[in-house]
């Protein structure tokens, strides 16, 4: 089969075949509001706020959370934290690739030191620096400190969405990324003018083809229609007011030199702007020379003036983090006064989301279990959950080669970080009614369970290092692994947010940990292969027996939808 | 990596869970680059396996006649009343525990061959790792990661899993009913079969209706993840469309739930009849370690044990019924198994503990009627030590039924099977 049909055969496959399913079914409301939830958290509530704020629910997260007020675990959550190094050169060639066609070593940048600094961009470094970047970008989510900070980075990128493969250059993708991070938690207006300067989004959205002779409406658009007011009923922007932001923003190129973006007067639209009644009719004053780049900021300060903006990044906010619909009482009980705590506190970002993730609402049970993990949710989410552990961490292309690998596997799962499919960001966040069912197709469910399966047995692997998981360290750590009643109901807390009926349980013993045998007095025969293996871990058939069986069960166990909900 | 390396890792891997009413359904998926290679068997022919979890008493299932003064020593109080003892036709040192009225009528149709003592050198007397031994056939102190069925599939059909469906394969390679997929089945790489977990999964396939859909958000979500599986599963059509095609099945069955191992046995024939080409079934039963309690006190004939027994009968029996009614009686071989036999000499506590060789019974109008070898020597004072000693190697067996049954070539029997067993004479 040639490539033309194999990429056929993949798309035919991944239309849904749910077309009798009623995606708008009225589903428990929960009336609930943001008044902050009461007493310390408990496991499932802590466990629930991990997953959703953090990528997996981790033991080690759970320790260090556990018995802490809401209060001090706000003030962890959402701390600031130092920026991490930033990626490094991974890619060189070894010698034995001497006489490859494609052979490359970069002079100027050597293994291990970060190429974000380099002068030297080319064809041959480009492509292996963005691979770089997304490698580095995973083990960023991987690493995470007990905060809520890259959660958020793929929350803006969601939002700021941009695309790798058409702002191209490694330099600026990276400065991108960076600028993510580094406003995630500050203030969202303060973002919004950042981005609008960003080298990165003035390529991408054409913002340095903007000039007064050819004015080119696609930053004025989408800043309004994506980043800031949105689309929502009230949001009642014309497309006026997309050709006057658009004039506005006229003038801005990069300078390959410095990697920033330069303000040219003599590219700017100096006359007045006129606004629609949404924006009260405002005109933004033209300026000439240098000052035209103020007219930014009277733009910027005119739209956060509308109440809307803070109304669209709460939906969005709840959309990612809580639930896909809104209903009339979510609206009412939690947008508007979300919205209002936004505004209150000038678009600064942690106050909004520490009362989102205070909130009764928040951890009301109904909401557990009710979000489809995104692709770098279940990738990452796993490893953390698992410890998966590198086997050299000295060996930086081994190291960026496995973080690659697990990058590819979310890409393929339809959540390639880096290349949203377009300037909306992932469908899953945005497209009714379906919302994060789309990330579950006949394509990637699939390929979400072989994800796990080969994550169990075998791993990834680059040259000698290993990416799997060690089902006997795993096991060792839970408490009271013996009893294989208490084994899969400790599992079950960890890794699902639905509890399993006790049938299910029982089901998951008899064929998993019990090889079919079904009597209730045959719980010991696990207990005694487990004692045995920990008494004596080098009797190499009891340990193949034990090995054999937990890899089945946590298949099994992954392979169940459960794992799909966070 | 490149665009084609990266297709090759992440695509032919494992398994497509189907996940109906809670359990998963295995599969695998469609792939992209099916029918490039066509590969396959042959002849029609069907082999079911029936798993015994839990170690089957053997004596106290075939119960030898001639020596049955000692077996009456090592066992009083559990042993099976002379007189009530079923006769097998034209047998006269062995016969049946008194629940397998159906085994009994079977073997006098000529549809029932029993082997006595079947075991390997140096038992093993644990569950998992005797478990492990007679699904993955390997010698008593090796460690085999493949299982001996999944290794025929595998050499039978090349290239799978990412060679398949093809067009002359295009159902599933091997399908167990209940429980999640046996080791038996796991190839060199993957495995070669798919679950379906529980007959409540089957039948909910075959009905089509779309999941409930449930008001609580979680349950909404989980509906539509088994949904979607059960839509987009490779097999699930075949499957489906191949138990369609079957309108009605023997009425001797008994209701559904009574006898678990007569629902999978239903679900079997249905596929067999429907056409589906898969070679390998697994089928399976447990609460066979009766360490207590095996008969009631008073009356040996019952109890759980028997009542083991009874369904095991009740359900082949059925089956094999059901099968020939609707045809394809001529092309299957069934084959009861469990990981071994239990001690001659029973325990005070009223049951046995783990022992080693125990009797196979093969089923099927082709099978060469009979009862190949003799019955196990049991010693005039049987201690607890003493154990049913092996007379034909469980890999003999196997041999016999891929060389006799699969018509493999002694090259391939030996591929599968890692070494030389002299076959056994079944069919």
């Amino acid at each position: 089969m040639d490539r033309k049909s194999f990429f056929s055969t993949l798309r035919r496959r991944e239309t849904p075949a749910a077309g009798d399913w009623d995606f708008n079914a009225v589903k428990e409301a929960v009336e609930a509001g943001i008044a902050p939830v009461k007493g310390k958290l408990n496991d499932t509530q802590l466990r629930h706020l991990l997953r959703r704020a953090m990528f997996g629910a981790s033991e080690n997260d759970l320790h260090h959370f556990s018995g802490k007020k809401i209060k001090k675990i706000m003030q962890e959550l959402l701390a600031d934290t130092d920026m991490p190094a930033p990626p490094v050169n991974n890619y060189n060639d070894p010698p034995e690739k001497k006489d490859d066609v494609n052979y490359y070593v970069d002079e100027e940048i050597p293994e291990g030191q970060t190429w974000i600094t380099a002068t030297i961009t080319n064809g041959k470094n480009n492509g292996r620096r963005k691979n770089s970047f997304k490698a580095w970008w995973v083990s960023q989510m991987l690493n995470q400190s007990p905060n809520i900070r890259e959660k958020m980075v793929l929350f803006w990128h969601n939002h700021f969405a941009t695309e790798t493969a058409v702002i191209d250059n490694a330099i600026y993708i990276y400065r991108h990324n960076e600028l993510l991070r580094k406003h995630a938690l500050g203030n969202f207006k303060d973002m919004v003018k950042a981005i609008t300067l960003d080298p990165a989004m003035l390529k991408y959205l054409n913002g340095n083809a903007n000039t007064k002779k050819a004015p080119d409406e696609n930053y004025g658009r989408e800043l309004q229609e994506l980043f800031t007011v949105g689309k929502g009923p009230d949001s009642r922007y014309t497309e006026n007011d997309v050709k006057a932001a658009a004039r506005v923003l006229t003038g801005y190129r990069i300078d390959n030199k410095t990697f920033t973006s330069v303000f040219e007067p003599g590219r700017h639209d100096d006359t007045d702007k006129q606004f629609s009644e949404f924006y009260h009719n405002t005109v933004i004053k033209g300026r000439k020379k240098e000052e035209g780049k103020e007219e930014l900021d009277e733009l910027i300060d005119m739209i956060f003036a509308q109440p809307e903006v803070a109304k669209f990044i709460c939906r969005k906010l709840y959309r990612f983090f809580v639930y896909h619909q809104i209903d009339d009482k979510a609206e009412a009980n939690v947008i508007t006064p979300l919205a209002d705590v936004f505004r209150k506190n000038k678009y600064e970002i942690k106050p909004v989301l520490e009362a989102l993730f205070s909130s009764d609402h928040f951890f009301e049970a109904a909401n557990y279990g009710g979000m489809i993990k995104s692709p770098v949710d279940l990738v990452v989410g796993f490893c953390r959950e698992f410890e998966v552990k590198f086997d050299n961490a000295n060996a930086v292309p081994d190291q960026y080669g496995l973080w690659l690998q697990l990058q590819q596997q979310a890409s393929s799962m339809q959540q390639n970080i880096g290349d949203p499919p377009n300037v909306a960001g992932w469908q899953a966040y945005y497209q009714e009614p379906q919302y994060d069912k789309l990330w579950i197709s006949s394509d990637t469910l699939p390929k979400r369970n072989q994800f796990t399966d080969r994550m169990i047995n075998n791993g990834l692997t680059r040259s000698k290092a290993k990416l799997v998981v060690d089902v006997l360290q795993f096991t060792k750590d839970i408490p009271r692994a013996e009893d294989p009643n208490a084994l899969i109901a400790e599992l079950s807390k960890l890794f699902y947010s639905v509890s399993l009926s006790p049938e299910e349980q029982q089901f998951i013993k008899v064929n998993t940990l019990l090889s079919g045998l079904t009597n209730m007095q045959s719980d010991h025969y696990w207990t005694d292969a487990w004692k045995a293996f920990l008494q004596n871990p080098d009797d190499k058939k009891n340990k193949d027996v034990v090995v054999k069986k937990l890899k089945a069960l946590y298949r099994y166990m992954m392979n169940r939808p459960e794992y799909q909900l966070c | 990596m490149k665009r084609r390396d990266f297709f090759r890792i992440t695509l032919p891997s494992v398994t497509l869970p189907m996940l109906v009413n809670g359990f998963s359904m295995q599969a695998f998926a469609e792939s992209p680059l099916a029918g490039l290679i066509e590969a396959g068997e042959e002849n029609d022919r069907v082999l079911v396996l029936v798993q015994l979890n839990g170690g089957n008493d053997g004596l106290n299932t075939i119960i030898p006649i001639d020596v049955y003064d000692r077996y009456y020593a090592a066992r009083t109080n559990i042993a099976i009343p002379k007189e009530k003892i079923l006769t097998l036709q034209g047998v006269d040192h062995t016969g049946l525990n008194p629940a397998m009225t159906h085994m009994q009528q079977l073997y006098s149709e000529g549809k029932i061959s029993i082997v006595q003592a079947v075991s390997y050198p140096k038992p093993n007397f644990s569950h998992f790792r005797a478990t492990d031994i007679w699904l993955t056939g390997a010698d008593s102190d090796q460690v085999l990661e493949s299982g001996w069925a999944g290794r025929y599939l595998d050499e039978s059909y090349p290239g799978f899993p990412a060679d398949y469906p093809s067009s002359k394969m295009t159902d599933p390679l091997a399908i167990q009913i209940g429980g999640i997929v046996s080791p038996a089945l796991q190839g060199p790489l993957t495995t070669m079969g798919m679950a379906i977990s529980n007959p409540t999964s089957f039948y909910a396939l075959l009905k089509s209706e779309p999941f409930a859909q449930s008001p609580s958000r979680a349950g909404d979500q989980l509906a539509y993840i088994r949904q979607m599986s059960m839509k987009t599963d490779q097999y699930a059509g075949v499957i489906k469309q191949a138990a369609l095609k079957v309108k009605q099945q023997s009425d001797k069955y008994p209701a559904a739930g009574k006898n678990p191992l007569a629902d999978q046995l239903k679900i079997v024939a249905r596929l067999i009849a429907g056409g589906l080409k898969t070679k390998v079934y697994m089928v399976s039963m447990g609460g066979f370690d009766t360490h207590s309690r095996q008969t009631e006190q008073g009356d040996t004939t019952s109890g759980n044990h028997a009542r083991l027994l009874g369904r095991l009968s009740e359900a082949i029996g059925a089956f094999m019924e059901d099968i020939n009614g609707l045809g394809v009686g001529d092309r299957v071989l069934g084959m009861t198994f469990s990981e071994f036999g239990r001690r001659i000499k029973s325990n005070a506590s009223g049951g046995t503990d783990h022992g080693a060789g125990a009797p196979v019974i093969l089923f099927g109008n082709k099978v060469k009627p009979g009862v190949m070898g003799t019955s196990p020597d049991i010693p005039e004072q049987a201690n607890v030590k003493d154990n049913v000693g092996m007379q034909h190697d469980f890999r003999a067996l196997y041999a016999g039924i891929l060389r006799n049954w699969f018509q493999k070539e002694p090259a391939e029997t030996r591929l599968v099977l890692y070494k030389d067993f002299q076959p056994l004479n079944i069919v």
